[in-house]
């Protein structure tokens, strides 16, 4: 495909719609007066494929990096080192006026539909903002689409001039899912989107999405530190420790047969809703060291159980283990 | 009352009855808990579930004295503490009963810790303000406590300054000042939710084996039904500021009676063996609470829902024979 063309690929489509290669996001810290800054490396090398329509989970705790890769993929955090491609063109390093463009394609849901709104602006402003910010269509055509993405999200027509701190958490976040489908846009990051929501409202959010996914054949990369929320919605899943991803595999597989020991210690430590369930947990030492000073070698060997001297010098690569799995360990099996 | 509730008073460590508390608002008065009954018994682990909103926080911080007064109110009830009345004790007796004999942790230990004092100096705090001890005895007193709830260097670390603690540390610290002078019931209000998955599993865990060897009563109040299921015997599911549903854990998993709890269970996403296209939801949304209905408060989103639910709100009653009690008129 010719980079220019602008037309969504077909799933047929050899070439996976999103390709992260070497990304590397650091951020300087001040170390003290007339000390040189520290780096810390929040996104250490990643490489991601997001096929067209699909959703990639990515899962780690606070800190892994995780929002700063979604953030970096879309330039809102411009990348230190490497590439982000959508349907083939580099967008690293765009000049404004093509970088606009590209905004049309890729959007955001952030965690926090209270501090992503803006509270002065009414429903239908905030929806229309991207149509205007990008001229498409005429107003009344723009006013049509706002009452268009609404129905899609499942709010009335009655709530246009409404405000936003009028809404409970769960309407916040279908307003927040409607601007960021004005575009159409072919990719969308959901950075924690139910994660301040209540059990009741996050189910009603996550088939929505999933809904969003199957008709309108977006590719999502869900971020998320929930392992029974991110299992139900991703077809593959990217397990993220101190900014690179440990391992990744489609989302049964993972579950199944976790390979890396840090994903069994995090499976192991998810409390499960079932007071019959017995399970042994993969106890984890210590804490997460500081990513301004990651570990030598294996950054989780300082908290792993099978760490051996090789995993305190070399760095594992995320290796091939065999049916779409991939794990970066010295002694996983495969 | 319930037969299950009149069983358990004679043993009861706590009981509270028909407790109400009102906070006056711009919009009026607004009831977060309306007339709640419920007994723990000495070394007992109780959930209180329910969605934000649902009055679980309000009821843990009055069954502490701690409900600011104004805008909030007790409007009704009594909670007896070993037999005395909490909400009639004069605030300098309260002030006694809590550390010592009641105890609470909260979710983000940064509001409970004060950021200028070194940690070592809070816990002795505490622990002269409850007992006769000297300051290297409370200090040492504090030292073992703080190796007690994991905390690597306890020696070193008790000068340190709660800014100086991760997450997980600084809950460590304040549940072993929570449990520094031993009390007989701890009320833990989302103790682990502010915490990443593997440090909420540790904490947890650090709690039901200090409540196991302390023999203390423990008050869980949260939203997570995972952390419900592992740690705790009894449950109590709180909708719109009324109990809806009380009954062993194990129970309550197996049989929800109520259709709020028995929506609840469904929607939770769970780790599965195979794909679900969709989660089952609960229709609609909590109800506000300026503006009740005069039924059941849960009749707008039930899928069970009768005429008459409309009209008065059910009572807690007991159902079947595993010690459960419901508020529904059509209980499973």
């Amino acid at each position: 495909m010719s980079p220019t063309d602008s037309r969504l690929p077909g799933r047929e489509s050899a070439e996976p719609l999103l390709q992260v290669r070497g990304l590397r996001k650091y951020f300087p810290v001040p170390a003290g007066w007339l000390a040189a800054p520290q780096q810390l490396r929040a996104v250490d090398g990643v490489d991601l494929d997001i096929a067209t329509g699909q959703t990639l989970g990515l899962v780690g705790e606070s800190g892994c990096g995780k929002s700063t890769l979604g953030r970096a993929i879309l330039q809102l955090q411009p990348p230190d080192a490497g590439e982000v491609r959508l349907a083939g063109q580099n967008i690293v390093g765009l000049r404004p006026a093509e970088r606009k463009a590209m905004r049309r394609e890729m959007q955001i849901i952030f965690q926090d539909p209270y501090a992503s709104l803006s509270p002065r602006r009414t429903v239908a402003q905030i929806i229309r903002e991207p149509l205007d910010v990008h001229q498409v269509g005429t107003p009344a055509e723009r006013r049509e689409r706002v009452d268009e993405l609404l129905d899609t999200v499942g709010l009335r027509a009655d709530v246009l001039d409404r405000y936003p701190h009028e809404f409970s958490g769960g309407q916040r976040q279908r307003i927040g899912i409607a601007r960021a489908l004005a575009l159409e846009p072919r990719f969308i990051v959901a950075d924690e989107p139910v994660s301040a929501l209540d059990v009741s409202v996050q189910s009603q959010v996550l088939n929505l999405l999933a809904r969003l996914q199957s008709e309108h054949g977006i590719a999502f990369l869900f971020i998320s530190h929930d392992l029974a929320v991110i299992q139900h919605i991703s077809e593959v899943i990217a397990v993220m420790y101190l900014g690179k991803i440990v391992e990744q595999a489609p989302a049964f597989e993972l579950y199944a047969q976790p390979l890396h020991p840090y994903t069994q210690a995090l499976l192991s430590a998810v409390p499960l809703p079932d007071p019959r369930a017995r399970r042994q947990r993969v106890p984890l030492k210590g804490e997460v060291p500081s990513a301004l000073q990651p570990p030598s070698g294996c950054a989780f060997h300082t908290r792993c159980p099978l760490a051996a001297e090789r995993c305190r010098v070399e760095t594992p690569v995320l290796r091939d283990a065999g049916s779409g799995h991939q794990v970066a360990c010295h002694f996983a099996p495969g | 009352m319930s037969t299950a509730a009149t069983a358990a008073t004679s043993a009861a460590l706590l009981q509270v009855r028909d407790l109400s508390v009102e906070f006056a608002t711009d919009e009026g008065r607004v009831r977060a808990v309306d007339g709640i009954s419920f007994a723990v018994r000495p070394g007992e682990t109780v959930a209180l579930v329910g969605e934000s909103g649902c009055g679980k926080t309000v009821t843990g911080l009055a069954l502490l004295g701690l409900i600011p007064q104004p805008p909030g109110r007790i409007a009704s009830g009594s909670i007896l503490f070993a037999g005395r009345d909490l909400l009639a004790m004069p605030e300098t007796e309260l002030r006694g009963m809590r550390g010592s004999q009641i105890s609470m942790i909260f979710q983000e230990p940064m509001t409970a810790l004060n950021p200028v004092f070194r940690i070592g100096s809070q816990m002795v705090d505490v622990l002269r303000r409850h007992q006769r001890l000297t300051r290297a005895q409370a200090r040492a007193a504090a030292i073992e406590m703080l190796a007690k709830v994991g905390l690597p260097a306890p020696g070193r670390r008790i000068d340190e300054y709660p800014h100086q603690l991760s997450g997980g540390m600084r809950q460590r610290v304040m549940i072993a000042m929570a449990l520094s002078c031993g009390p007989r019931l701890l009320i833990a209000d989302e103790p682990t939710t502010a915490l990443d998955v593997t440090t909420q599993a540790q904490v947890m865990d650090l709690i039901v084996d200090l409540q196991r060897e302390f023999g203390m009563a423990l008050i869980l109040i949260t939203h997570d039904l995972g952390v419900v299921a592992e740690s705790c015997q009894r449950a109590l599911v709180m909708y719109a500021g009324k109990i809806v549903e009380s009954a062993p854990v194990d129970t309550l998993f197996r049989v929800p009676r109520h259709p709020y709890t028995d929506g609840l269970l469904a929607s939770i996403p769970r780790i599965r063996a195979d794909r679900l296209e969709r989660l089952p939801v609960i229709a609609g949304m909590v109800p506000d609470l300026r503006h009740l209905p005069d039924g059941c408060r849960f009749a707008e989103r039930c899928p069970r829902v009768r005429d008459y639910c409309r009209l008065a709100s059910p009572p807690l009653q007991p159902i079947g024979k595993a010690g459960t009690e419901v508020a529904c008129y059509v209980p499973n």
